[in-house]
């Protein structure tokens, strides 16, 4: 367990970091480290804040432009080239232009590359559905070998990230645009297919990731406010899913909620779903969004969807009561 | 029909030809083509299954390519400084199966294997399974941005190996190839070849009636490539332009490589009905034979 009971403040109260900082700081420290490591983006060199990147190795970014089937196809060929492609682009453009790329090439084909979801969920506001990614995980849980990982902070990005490196083989990881306050301490060490129970709890288990977990915590401080004693689990890797740590919750609580950005179909909640319901079953409440959002900006609209710390709350004390 | 078995595999073993005259080395792709082709009959009529058109329309360009062009012999199949060959036009994998056999990168008795549950012989390649393959291919479009990623990685590496793409005429609808000739033309790889099976046929219909790829020279010669038209039944041809790359420094190679689905089997040859029919009995039995009067007459093509 993480100890994160040392914060004298709410988590709420944190000064907020937008996660695409720790990525570009940790992709050229990869760059450095590593002459294999390379860059890939649809034109995307200023909404992924790869610009000193591009000035320290203007050979190892490629950018095809904006064409997302090649940019995908192009990683696998680098890395087929032996180098590490670290793919850059808006998650909704990545993933839903480039699909039959990530299947085939990167995740069938084995490939060595990592795709870097940027600004996922909805994190582009009033730019609307069009640009919101909440579909890209469900998309990619769908897909046989690639690991997905959404991380909490600018901390889980960069560890996250520095084992994608690490290892061979497909992973995709989102970039949060959000700002988000530090979930873990500075020492985190990123464990895939691993959850951290980030506060322990017999009543109710929230399980969250990605721009939404410190509301979980938040929502976690006000239950116990009111006397009831919610687990909090942040699930950075959402597949390979912890199964063992979603049962454990599930048989010492109960109930559970989930809390993502991302569809409430087949993301993060669908996961956990599936795994009480084929090997413990207990009251779930999915949290994400179910729609095509209305204009407003990304916490507006992570409000509407029942995902500020209040409406976590509402939906654990409902379904325990 | 009787199953595939191991007495249908009869295709003998070559190697790679590259220090030897050009007579010679055009007699060897010659008679390795036509072995591929006697063998790829065989393989699709026991097995039941196939695209054989395409087959048939594309095994004179890799034959040329692993017999005397590619520099990759089965000892360096993982070496990294290797020549790639990418199979953009995955569904003719019966081809490649059997040249890899028939260069030495697969052994020639797992040939038997084609299609059966749980062989490593897939409609379409798996680079997981067979050696020589570079890339899951299948869905159409996505050859040539791999292999652009490829070109590009070796450009970084300042290396002298070489990229090969073979995409068919059809597949050049996909948009995604236009994507990657942009890409592959604004970072001047000049060591990287598309070649195009250019057999003017698609599953159904023609190209020009489905939706036409004219004036294709002038498209890609718009896109940055360097155009070079051969015939890709003709081993000479062939073997001097894939030989000859970079054609242009600074350019990539676009070679439009002239060829007959079916080719050159006379019922087959240029009928769109061949692109995944399976010959009968009979209908092998006349294909072999004229393979045959073919090798009499001193060479396929």
């Amino acid at each position: 367990m993480t100890d994160i009971s040392e914060a004298t403040q709410s988590i709420a109260d944190r000064p907020r970091y937008d996660c695409r900082n720790a990525y570009v700081e940790t992709l050229a420290q990869l760059a450095h480290e590593n002459h294999r490591i390379v860059g890939v983006v649809n034109d995307s060199v200023g909404s992924s804040k790869l610009d000193a990147f591009k000035k320290a190795f203007p050979d190892r970014l490629i950018n095809v432009g904006i064409a997302e089937q090649d940019m995908v196809g192009v990683a696998a060929g680098l890395a087929n080239g032996g180098r590490i492609a670290f793919v850059s682009a808006a998650s909704c453009f990545l993933t839903g232009r480039a699909l039959e790329q990530i299947k085939a090439d990167v995740a069938y084909s084995n490939r060595n590359v990592k795709l870097c979801g940027m600004s996922p969920g909805m994190a582009y506001g009033e730019l609307g559905p069009t640009h919101h990614s909440i579909e890209d995980i469900a998309w990619l849980r769908a897909i046989h070998n690639i690991t997905i990982v959404v991380p909490a902070d600018p901390i889980e990005t960069a560890a996250a990230m520095r084992w994608a490196a690490e290892i061979e083989g497909p992973v995709f990881i989102r970039v949060s645009r959000m700002s988000v306050p530090e979930v873990y301490p500075e020492d985190y060490t990123f464990v895939p297919g691993k959850a951290v129970t980030l506060r322990e709890g017999d009543d109710v288990t929230l399980i969250s990731n990605g721009t939404v977990l410190w509301r979980a915590l938040v929502a976690a401080e006000q239950l116990e406010d009111e006397g009831i004693s919610a687990r909090v689990i942040s699930m950075p890797t959402v597949k390979p899913l912890d199964i063992e740590a979603v049962l454990q919750a599930a048989r010492a609580t109960r109930g559970i909620v989930t809390a993502e950005e991302a569809t409430v179909a087949g993301a993060l909640g669908g996961a956990v779903a599936e795994t009480i319901v084929q090997n413990h079953p207990t009251k779930i409440k999915i949290l994400g969004v179910p729609e095509f959002a209305p204009t407003g900006s990304a916490g507006f609209l992570l409000d509407r969807y029942g995902m500020s710390p209040e409406g976590i709350a509402e939906a654990a004390r409902t379904l325990i009561t | 029909m009787t199953a595939l078995t191991s007495e249908h595999i009869t295709m003998p073993v070559f190697h790679r030809l590259s220090n030897a005259h050009r007579d010679e080395q055009i007699a060897h792709i010659a008679e390795a083509a036509r072995q591929i082709r006697l063998q790829d009959l065989k393989l699709v009529h026991y097995a039941g299954a196939g695209h054989i058109g395409g087959d048939l329309s594309a095994i004179d360009i890799l034959a040329t390519l692993y017999g005397a062009v590619l520099r990759i012999t089965p000892e360096t199949v993982d070496d990294p400084e290797r020549d790639r060959f990418i199979l953009s036009k995955g569904h003719i994998a019966g081809a490649l199966y059997v040249t890899l056999a028939a260069f030495g990168f697969l052994p020639v008795a797992e040939l038997a294997t084609f299609l059966k549950p749980m062989s490593k012989l897939n409609g379409h390649p798996n680079r997981n399974y067979v050696p020589g393959v570079e890339a899951n291919t299948g869905p159409l479009g996505h050859g040539l941005p791999i292999a652009v990623g490829h070109a590009i990685s070796a450009k970084l590496d300042v290396s002298r190996r070489r990229t090969y793409v073979l995409v068919g005429d059809g597949e050049l609808q996909e948009g995604s190839n236009w994507e990657a000739m942009m890409a592959a033309s604004h970072y001047e790889l000049d060591r990287l070849t598309v070649i195009v099976d250019r057999n003017r046929l698609q599953q159904g219909a023609t190209v020009r009636e489905t939706n036409d790829l004219e004036p294709l020279d002038q498209k890609a010669t718009a896109f940055g490539f360097a155009v070079v038209e051969v015939s890709g039944h003709d081993h000479g041809e062939l073997l001097d332009v894939l030989s000859a790359v970079p054609f242009r420094p600074g350019k990539p190679t676009f070679v439009i490589a002239h060829t007959h689905k079916g080719h050159p089997i006379s019922f087959m040859s240029n009928n769109a009905a061949w692109h995944h029919k399976v010959p009968s009995a009979e209908q092998l039995d006349l294909a072999l034979d004229e393979l045959d009067a073919a090798d009499r007459q001193g060479g396929s093509a």
